[in-house]
């Protein structure tokens, strides 16, 4: 039981066992090791497991480091030798810079001129005539909330980061997704928050303090008629728990049922009056009016969701703004969010598309966008052990495929212009955190000599 | 692309619809022409006129010039696994498409053991990924000059030119440069790089070798200088290089200065900088981190830069945690936009399927349809798969959107008439679409099983659930 595994042995052991079985196993912060009846385990898979424990101590720890600029970076630092992977290449070994001797060459075969010619390099500028809508989510004791911090999205004169152009105002958030009951999630999502998927409350609290999360999406999935069916005015009880326990804004998502979710969003409102939640969210198939009047009447923000379709966007807005009589400045756009790979191309083209019509004057769409970046791990490439594909090259630990699907789908959609993701894993949280801020000139960075990969050794 | 009309190009034709192009019409050939399916030199009677009248000659020049990419095309390689980079028209992908899709490259050097170079080279040139039909594959193999050794950098070129990859030989000093192209011009490499110090003996090698030639420079205006200066002294093949920069502030301005080189090339039409664009996201091995770190950031660097015009990339990772987004981004964004990506609907046979064997049903979006038909087919699954015209939009959307429904389910069970060639009446619907299991069965009156969420698991759900234990 103390051996140790190399990295590659335990995947190839991982592999023998497939994804349902290992499913069945929970690991205990102490090592004791639960083997749920039928699943299935014998001797080497418990190997596995303790071999796994390490990593699995490394996440319980994870809770004590708060968020500054090197977050990302020592995260995976961690993250990497939790797992034991070896660095196998030693530190960069500067070499003195080269300095070409002009050659004495007797006849020359070319002109070559004696000097460059000057040229100069004048860019481009666009400027836009329209500006994307400030929105500012929750609301603090001076108006009428009880939030310690607020969150203002969008503002901004141009593509994004494009600091060029004009200033963004703000740079993107990142909100972070619980439940309020156990929700299907990929293992490398599900261990980070393991000991608090039975409490919604400790689960924002640590969304909160742990993960560095700018706002909380709580989605009341019981409320689905298929599921436990919970009653709107009992679900909306876990929302005042989430209220109490975190101070920072608040979105509140429900079960996707057509019929149920105005009842519960109402309900919802209702019960965070002066509180500036975000509604999650009107759709053109169910009763927008009715969640529209709800965040009207309460003084809440609306997210606007559409399924990949500009047109339907801008109506939805429209019907939003024009009939029911939503501020402008309470209202976000969900256009939908496809994973990379799984129609990323088509989320990207119609956000960019919306933010640049946006920026050129059309008011229907010029408001800020919501992305649920955790739509990522439906990728089989961000959870699945192994390829299913007989010819594919070996896919690797999906421990460290499933965080960077998230981070790439959600920075390819921060630059089609999204000003707020809702996400999962907090290493892909804090990477993408890290990006955006990098591209908002937030972060200084070290001074690396540019030059020094071309004659790095490893 | 200067003319946006087919009616612009078509007064350059013949205008004889003599159909030699393969089109029916000069117009459509003109149409053609707009949406680049074809160039003006495909047009057999406009180049036979042209090589015998210096007025047609003219005319056909002007076409080429009036229809050519903003960004110049170059080509890095020979032969079938020669790539094309550049050739770009637009700055956003739904303006028409983007054209040519960015060239991995990934690392060696000379100072390798020659079994690791080995190892490296060999992983490059094998490594795939199945995806919407066919398998995602790696470019090329870039080879760094770490030994400052002409003989080595030479010997270790001419080595990784039998791996019949595109390269890019990379060494500031002229005479490493000189060495290895001595031996491996003949395959056309990009060369890396002329800098401030060195463009002159750069300048020479280019012309020499007539091979593609890398400028780097930091400063846009130097870079532009460069730019020109090799222009003028007849080199067409130039990439140009704004230096990447890993962390911070430097970051940032990477970003900045290659958005500005390509939307200056493209909106102010400054042809003196309108050539693809190199980004080095291995630049990341630099930082002061574990590997782990350094390949996430890399694959970062890349992605930020598929997104916003990086032409041709240098990679170091070989990790799949690094290839498969990367790769897979660089796809779904040179996707072409206008072209639906659909599949045709109907019954498909997997694996000479018997009258016992189940029926499955999935959607016409090319990217499940191809998923589930390949899933099905590499784990040697008999089957019948009905294919649902869902406008090609995938399982969950389409279920949500009501393309997906139990009305359309009931016409393909119709139209196929599945029910002759199977003897039973059971479907298995997507996992994703269980909602619509009872509306299935009350429609079609078939017995309906709920499949696993991910058809990768169907194997597995197949051992538990087939034959239909009722």
């Amino acid at each position: 039981m103390t051996d140790k595994l190399t990295l590659e042995e335990f995947f190839n052991l991982l592999k023998k066992y497939n994804v349902e079985e290992l499913e069945g196993v929970r690991i205990e912060g102490d090592l004791e090791i639960e083997i749920e009846p039928g699943a299935g385990i014998d001797a080497n898979t418990i190997n596995a497991l303790v071999a796994l424990s390490q990593y699995v101590n490394l996440i319980q720890e994870f809770g004590n480091f708060l968020y500054h600029t090197n977050m990302a970076l020592s995260y995976l630092q961690r993250l990497s030798t939790a797992l034991g992977i070896p660095t196998p290449f030693a530190a960069p070994q500067p070499v003195a810079p080269i300095t070409p001797e002009v050659p004495t060459v007797e006849v020359p075969r070319f002109e070559i001129p004696e000097k460059l010619v000057e040229a100069r390099f004048e860019p481009y500028k666009s400027e836009y005539t329209g500006v994307i809508q400030e929105v500012t989510l929750g609301a603090t004791r001076a108006d009428g909330g009880t939030r310690e911090v607020t969150v203002t999205i969008g503002g901004e004169k141009s593509l994004p980061f494009y600091f060029f152009d004009a200033d963004m105002p703000h740079l993107p958030v990142i909100a972070i997704d619980i439940f309020d009951r156990r929700p299907m999630l990929a293992k490398a999502v599900r261990e980070h928050y393991e000991d608090v998927l039975d409490d919604p409350a400790e689960w924002a609290k640590k969304a909160v303090k742990d993960f560095n999360a700018d706002l909380v999406t709580l989605h009341l999935i019981s409320t689905d008629p298929m599921l436990e069916d919970t009653p709107a005015r009992e679900a909306v009880k876990v929302l005042e728990d989430i209220l109490q326990a975190v101070k920072v804004p608040i979105i509140v998502g429900g079960s996707g049922n057509k019929e149920k979710d105005p009842e519960v969003l109402e309900k919802a409102a209702e019960v965070a009056e002066g509180e500036r939640i975000m509604l999650a969210s009107a759709t053109l198939d169910m009763d927008w009016e009715r969640i529209g009047n709800a965040a009207k009447k309460y003084g809440h923000v609306i997210l606007s969701w559409t399924q990949m379709d500009i047109n339907n966007q801008k109506t939805l807005n429209r019907y939003l703004l024009k009939r029911v009589g939503i501020a402008p400045e309470s209202l976000v756009m969900d256009p939908t969010t496809a994973a990379l790979g799984y129609g990323l191309d088509y989320a990207y083209t119609n956000m960019e598309r919306i933010r640049i019509s946006g920026l050129r004057g059309d008011s229907d769409l010029a408001f800020p966008m919501s992305s649920g970046t955790t739509n990522a791990w439906g990728a089989r490439e961000a959870w699945m052990t192994e390829s299913p594909i007989e010819g594919d090259s070996p896919w690797g630990p999906r421990e460290l495929r499933g965080p960077i699907w998230e981070i790439v789908t959600g920075l390819t959609l921060a630059l089609a212009g999204v000003d707020l993701f809702m996400m999962m894993h907090p290493g892909a949280v804090a990477v993408l955190k890290e990006i955006m801020y990098t591209l908002g000139g937030k972060v200084e960075g070290e001074a690396v000599d540019p030059s020094a990969w071309i004659t790095m050794e490893g | 692309m200067k003319v946006k009309s087919p009616l612009e190009v078509y007064k350059f034709l013949p205008q004889t619809n003599c159909g030699e192009c393969g089109f029916d019409t000069c117009m459509s050939f003109a149409a053609h022409i707009i949406d680049r399916g074809v160039k003006p030199t495909d047009c057999p009677p406009l180049v036979k006129e042209s090589e015998k009248d210096p007025k047609l000659k003219k005319k056909l020049e002007e076409l080429i010039k009036l229809t050519s990419p903003e960004i110049a095309e170059v080509i890095i390689g020979v032969g079938d696994s020669a790539i094309k980079i550049g050739g770009e028209d637009v700055l956003h992908r739904h303006e028409l498409t983007f054209f040519n899709p960015t060239a991995f490259f990934y690392d060696v050097w000379d100072t390798m053991d020659e079994r690791e170079l080995d190892e490296r080279c060999g992983k490059v040139v094998e490594w795939k990924k199945f995806y919407v039909g066919d398998y995602l594959t790696l470019d090329g193999i870039a080879v760094r000059c770490t030994s400052n050794d002409p003989e080595k950098f030479k010997e270790v070129a001419k080595k990784v030119a039998g791996y019949g990859k595109p390269m890019i030989l990379v060494a500031l000093n002229p005479e490493c440069m000189r060495a290895a192209l001595e031996e491996v011009a003949s395959y056309r490499p990009l060369i890396y790089a002329a800098t401030e110090a060195n463009w002159k003996e750069f300048l020479e090698l280019a012309l020499e070798f007539n091979v593609p030639v890398t400028l780097r420079a930091k400063d846009l205006n130097l870079l532009k200088s460069m730019a020109v200066t090799f222009k003028n002294a007849g080199v067409n093949d130039i990439v140009l290089d704004p230096v990447t920069e890993p962390l911070g502030e430097g970051l940032r301005s990477t970003y900045e200065r290659v958005i500005q080189l390509r939307r200056t090339a493209i909106l102010a039409e400054d042809k003196d900088i309108a050539y693809p664009i190199m980004v080095t996201p291995l630049v990341a091995w630099t930082i002061d981190a574990d590997d782990v770190t350094k390949a996430y950031w890399e694959t970062v660097i890349g992605s930020l830069f598929v997104v916003k015009y990086g032409d041709v990339m240098i990679f170091h990772s070989l990790e799949p945690y690094t290839l498969m987004p990367t790769v897979t981004l660089r796809y779904n964004i040179y996707t072409d936009p206008r072209t639906p990506v659909q599949v045709e609907a109907g019954l498909r046979e997997i694996n000479n399927p018997s009258p016992d064997d189940p029926v499955f049903i999935t959607t016409n979006f090319a990217l499940t349809y191809y998923t589930v038909e390949s899933d099905l087919t590499s784990a040697n699954i008999k089957c019948w798969l009905l294919v649902l015209n869902t406008e090609g939009l995938g399982v969950e959307v389409s279920v949500a959107g009501g393309q997906f429904t139990a009305a359309k389910v009931k016409d393909l069970i119709e139209e196929t008439g599945i029910a002759d060639k199977v003897n039973h009446k059971y479907l298995v619907i997507p996992g994703l679409a269980a909602r619509l299991q009872g509306a299935i069965e009350d429609e079609t009156g078939w017995n309906v099983l709920v499949g696993p969420m991910d058809s990768g698991r169907i194997k597995g759900w197949l051992e538990q659930n087939w034959p239909p234990k009722k």
